[in-house]
């Protein structure tokens, strides 16, 4: 009960610290609204650019063509073949049949073309598709399914597909780089905008000391003080974040260039981005006003 | 028993000046002591030491039974609860109404609402302020901004207040009025100390006088003896 009570008045001395101190908290808090609006940036850019990588990862595939001379037992022992060679994660084997059932289904042209060929004639092979675990062997890979006996031709998106997700990877990279960065300045800044605010008030503090306040006494209503700031100052970037990725995801209809590349949609994601700005916000807050008290505390 | 004892008490400030030398005193429970003396003779240096602002560079101080001067920082506290202090400059909070001003030092104990607000309402009464609960400092002359100041020292009813010049802002006939509360809360079973330079009161209110010189103690007159 006692204790309630304690932290329920730290509250409301916090909420009127703020206010008493109008322009010093209106100074943490844009601090921290401008950080937590460029951590939030990056934090959306770093999330889809992830996002792209993985889809473009998952969808790039190693396209082995077989020779249509081949036996059935040939085309096994292919199979075999592949599967022995390092990273190598998934293959499966498309007959030429399915391939050309999937070609007339999807188009009028097509059909009518292929209906005239008997199956000798059908140009269209037998393929084995092959995928990579990591992205980054598909060019050793595809070489060596290339040398195997059997296989006419060997197709992936060479090149582009790599340099894509090199961009990807650099982006990601820059930009967790950037929040991190971001957060220990904020963290810093906020720290010494609440020591102008405490020095400020080191009268009240040294009252309160003289009338008998335990150094907790004193120190926790200034982090009551910091973690409102935080809250405070992340209203606007979980707005922009809200508001913002919303109508970014429905103007460009939830992909970006080609349907290859697709954001990420935004629920769950903006809330969860949301509350970890709220995070972000209040832990750098509280951080600030505890290290910005911690000079007061010695007599 | 005695509330405070200093025994061979010294005090040297970092910058080599030393403010207390060979001092030894008792004050009992209910006492009510000046201490006098030209200026820089060690008098606020003497009543920092008791709670605890400045600590003795030797001997020893005990203030209600704690060992003052090997108080740990932060246990500090321990000490203040036990004590009310009043300055010469008041030193209240001036966005902060007589009230808040009172409750302020209630507050920070967690006491229930009901309670602090009889505390407060008690203690302003003592000191005749009653009607100015609402009022912020700036609107109180210095006599009342003084006893609010006095009110927030006794709120907790500590068994000691310390008093270092609190007339030394107030013309003659707004020092009398602050005294008749002094003596009022003394009357109440609290043990006070107070620094003055005003001899005149010292004459009126014939209590017990201690006279510092070059920080030790030149005369000790007992109650009723100086003149
Ligand atoms: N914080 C300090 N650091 C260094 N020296 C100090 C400090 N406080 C006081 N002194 C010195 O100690 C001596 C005693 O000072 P003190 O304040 O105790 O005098 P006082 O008797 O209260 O004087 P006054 O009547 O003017 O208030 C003075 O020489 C003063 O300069
Ligand atoms: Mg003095």
């Amino acid at each position: 009960m006692k204790t309630f009570r304690i932290i329920g008045r730290n509250f409301r001395d916090a909420f009127k610290g703020v206010f008493r101190n109008f322009s010093l908290s209106l100074a943490s808090i844009s601090c921290i609204t401008i950080t937590l609006i460029v951590v939030a940036i990056s934090i959306i850019l770093s999330y889809n650019v992830n996002n792209f990588t993985e889809l473009v990862e998952k969808d790039v595939t190693i396209v082995a063509f077989i020779d249509n001379d081949l036996t059935e037992e040939e085309i096994d022992t292919i199979k075999d073949e592949i599967s022995v060679i390092d990273h190598v994660d998934t293959y499966e084997f498309t007959s030429k049949d399915d391939i050309t059932t999937d070609m007339r289904e999807s188009s009028d042209v097509f059909d009518s073309v292929m209906k005239n060929w008997s199956d000798e004639e059908n140009p269209i092979q037998n393929t084995y598709q092959v995928k990579v675990d990591d992205i980054e062997y598909i060019e050793g890979v595809a070489k060596q399914i290339e040398k195997i006996d059997g296989i006419t031709l060997v197709k992936y998106g060479e090149g582009i597909v790599e340099q894509l997700i090199s961009t990807f990877s650099l982006i990601h990279t820059i930009s967790l780089g950037a929040v991190v960065a971001l957060i220990l300045v904020t963290a810093f800044l906020i720290s010494n905008t609440i020591k102008i605010t405490i020095s400020s008030r080191q009268r009240e503090i040294s009252i309160m000391r003289l009338i008998g306040a335990s150094n907790l006494n004193i120190r926790i209503p200034f982090i009551i003080e910091g973690l409102l700031l935080g809250a405070l100052g992340s209203i606007i970037p979980i707005i922009i974040t809200i508001y913002g990725y919303e109508t970014l995801y429905s103007s460009f209809n939830g992909q970006l260039f080609s349907p290859f590349i697709k954001l990420i949609p935004p629920t769950p994601f903006v809330y969860l981005t949301s509350l970890v700005l709220l995070g972000i916000g209040i832990l750098v807050g509280m951080f600030g006003s505890w290290r910005a008290v911690r000079k007061h505390l010695k007599i | 028993m005695d509330l405070i004892r200093l025994t061979n008490v010294k005090k040297t400030y970092n910058t080599g000046v030393t403010a207390i030398q060979d001092l030894n005193l008792s004050i009992g429970k209910g006492e009510f002591v000046f201490i006098i003396g030209s200026t820089g003779c060690g008098k606020s240096t003497l009543i920092k030491m008791l709670y605890r602002e400045e600590k003795p560079t030797a001997g020893q101080i005990i203030v209600g039974g704690i060992d003052v001067g090997r108080l740990r920082n932060r246990k500090v506290y321990k000490i203040r609860r036990k004590i009310g202090v009043v300055f010469q400059d008041f030193k209240l909070l001036p966005k902060s109404t007589v009230y808040e001003n009172v409750a302020f030092a209630l507050e920070i104990f967690g006491l229930p609402k009901e309670e602090i607000h009889a505390k407060v309402v008690k203690v302003l009464e003592l000191v005749g302020l009653k009607h100015k609960i609402k009022s912020y400092p700036a609107q109180l002359s210095g006599g009342e901004q003084q006893r609010v100041a006095i009110a927030r020292a006794i709120v907790n009813g500590p068994k000691l207040l310390i008093c270092d010049e609190p007339t030394g802002n107030l013309d003659a006939k707004t020092s009398m009025g602050i005294m008749e509360v002094l003596n009022e809360i003394n009357k109440l079973g609290t043990t006070i100390i107070m620094v003055t330079h005003d001899i005149n009161i010292v004459k009126k209110m014939n209590k017990r006088v201690i006279v510092l010189d070059s920080g030790r103690v030149l005369k000790d007159y007992e109650e009723g003896t100086y003149k």
